[in-house]
């Protein structure tokens, strides 16, 4: 028998009960749009979060004083941390190997006031350095002065909302900005980036770290962020960072050091995991199709009975029997995949349009997946009746009413 | 050629077996025309089923054409059914979805013709039963006279030797049961052999030779000399 003749008898046949065969394609259609609009999901967020972390850069070192270990069992009562000093970034910026940028980084509080307006800003005092670290853009003016780090002009560059805060969106360039006692001039707005791993950048101002440091009256740093040439570059570079503050401290290890490789990695697992358990709640919607399908080719096969007995006197043997009739099964669930597709894609599309902030990507694997599953959810489901089909004894088939 | 050699078939009902076939010795010769009567139950109906290879007999032994076709497997059996023997049916068995020609092109589309040519012949062969204008027509646009031609056509598309026909006038009033038996002795004048089941003795009359059949049996076998009157004048 011709591939081509099979397809159209499998398919007339189909044709023949148009509303049973419409709604079991649309079965497989639900299960299959199912599963690729909630692996987009998953995959979304995994992308979305990972995107962010390597917006921060994934090749990044943050330095914190202090040896946070948590150990079970006996606490061992460590020398208190010495401080991290400014001097202590100078010396990984000039002699840590790989160190493509080391900004040092003083937090703190404080009210500020812009002509009648104040409110409570955070505070960050580092360098010039930091603008290429953290990857920040301008939307006027310019960044900290490049320069020493131990003195500082009091000048300031101001987060995007705290210009329209405390300026009302005018051009705040060459103005005053008092932060607690002491004015600051502002040289440079920052471009709307959004909260970043915790941190609002658009409500932020950063100041010279030595000026920081004099406001808050603080001894060391809250961190030191390290970015290093490369992302394979990164435990060596953790290794060697250590290093060279163990012997500055006098031998005692009293630093974190965080990367986000870690971080990252666990999200990536949760996340990738979370798109799998999607999946799989997307499967059993599947598998009712896939009994759906089941039950419309038992049923086929009861009505036809006739049908079959007569094939069989005409000469069609049992294997070409079952195949018509797995034919007819796979012909169904892979035209339900197909729309399944459509509408999983098209509804992927559709959450993005009306959504835009909402991750969703649908993964590489999940169309194909999709296609080569519901082909098998027909065959798999379509096997039983094609076998009954093929096993009729053609003398009580032909005598069926 | 036809060769039943002590043919029996017995099958279990509610556990007890029940001799449908008790010891069938029959040779039927080809181009002949024979009847097979009896009441129901008398075993004709599976007399048939085994001469199609339908069924198996339970013992005894079934030659076709000189070949102990017995002990054929189920594939073998289905080939031996798409290139040596046509059914017609009393219920006509057509394909409700399909043409009258998609029903005469199926056993062909099953054996791999290629759509020319089953074209071509499923149109020959509605012809030859006077369906040509027709053939486009699915089962439910067509009279039960209509489909049963359809189903000779289709019987015959293959090309058989032998043609078995079960009370093929049994749902046709008298004018269309005449045409179609009209065809099939036409076929049978053609030089296929004929073998009808029927339980109509007007019809069964007609035959050159006659078997009566009454449990599992054969218990009276006539030979008539061929007529040529018309089957509507005979009533």
């Amino acid at each position: 028998m011709r591939a081509g003749d099979l397809f159209g008898f499998a398919g007339a046949a189909l044709r023949g009960h148009r509303l049973r065969s419409t709604l079991s394609l649309l079965g497989v259609a639900i299960g299959v749009a199912s599963v690729i609009l909630l692996t987009s999901l998953g995959e979304g967020a995994r992308l979305y979060v990972t995107g962010e972390f390597l917006a921060l850069g994934s090749n990044l070192l943050i330095v914190t004083p202090g040896k946070n270990e948590t150990t079970g069992g006996i606490v061992v009562p460590l020398p208190a941390p010495r401080d991290l000093t400014l001097d202590d970034a100078e010396a990984l910026r000039r002699r840590l190997r790989g160190a493509r940028h080391v900004a040092p980084l003083a937090l703190g509080e404080a009210t500020a006031k812009a002509g009648d307006l104040t409110r409570t800003v955070g505070v960050g005092g580092t360098t010039a350095e930091f603008m290429p670290l953290r990857k920040i853009h301008l939307r006027m003016g310019r960044y900290l002065p490049a320069g020493e780090g131990d003195r500082g002009e009091r000048v300031c560059v101001i987060g995007a909302k705290l210009q329209d805060e405390l300026f009302l969106g005018r051009n705040p360039l060459g103005e005053a900005l008092r932060l607690g006692d002491d004015r600051f001039k502002v040289i440079g707005v920052m471009s709307p980036r959004g909260v970043s791993l915790g941190t609002d950048l658009d409500e932020v101002v950063h100041v010279p770290v030595a000026q920081a440091l004099r406001m808050f009256d603080l001894r060391g740093l809250s961190q030191v962020m390290v970015e290093l040439g490369s992302h394979e570059e990164i435990q060596s570079g953790k290794a060697r960072a250590i290093a060279l503050l163990k012997e500055r401290h006098d031998g005692f290890e009293d630093v974190t050091i965080t990367t986000q490789d870690a971080v990252l990695g666990s999200f990536n697992r949760i996340l990738a995991l979370l798109t799998a358990a999607l999946a799989g709640i997307a499967a059993v919607s599947l598998s009712v199709a896939g009994i759906g399908i089941m039950n419309v080719m038992i049923v086929s096969v009861s009505e036809r009975t006739r049908e079959i007995g007569l094939l069989k006197a005409v000469g069609v043997t049992a294997p070409q029997v079952l195949l018509a009739f797995l034919v007819e099964a796979a012909l169904l669930s892979s035209a339900g995949g197909l729309v399944g597709v459509g509408v999983g894609i098209g509804g992927t599309h559709l959450v993005q349009a009306l959504y835009p902030s909402f991750p969703m990507a649908p993964p590489p694997w999940a169309v194909p997946a999709a296609v080569v599953v519901s082909m098998s959810v027909g065959l798999v489901f379509g096997a039983l009746p094609a076998r009954r089909a093929a096993r009729l004894d053609p003398v009580a088939a032909l005598a069926r009413r | 050629m036809i060769e039943l050699q002590g043919v029996t078939r017995v099958f279990e009902v509610g556990g007890r077996p029940v001799n449908a076939l008790r010891g069938i010795d029959l040779v039927v010769p080809d181009g002949e025309y024979l009847s097979v009567m009896g009441p129901s139950g008398s075993g004709k109906s599976t007399l048939l089923n085994l001469l199609g290879c339908l069924d198996r007999p339970t013992s005894g032994t079934y030659r076709l054409d000189g070949r102990d076709v017995t002990d054929l497997n189920d594939l073998e059996l289905s080939r031996l059914r798409r290139h040596k023997i046509g059914f017609v049916f009393q219920a006509f068995h057509m394909v409700p979805r399909l043409t009258a020609k998609g029903n005469v092109e199926l056993p062909m589309t099953f054996a791999g013709v290629p759509p020319e040519e089953r074209s071509r012949r499923a149109e020959a062969a509605l012809l030859s039963v006077g369906l040509a204008a027709r053939m486009d027509h699915r089962p439910d646009q067509l009279s039960g006279g209509e489909r049963q031609r359809a189903a000779i056509a289709r019987a015959v598309v293959m090309g058989p030797t032998l043609l078995l026909a079960d009370e093929p006038t049994g749902n046709l009033d008298s004018v269309s049961g005449g045409e179609v038996v009209a065809l099939l002795e036409a076929m049978n004048a053609g030089g296929l052999t004929l073998v009808v089941v029927t339980h109509d003795a007007v019809l069964g009359g007609r035959a050159r030779r006659q078997i009566r059949m009454a449990d599992g049996a054969v218990v009276e076998e006539r030979r008539a000399e061929p007529r040529s009157a018309p089957l509507q004048a005979a009533r």
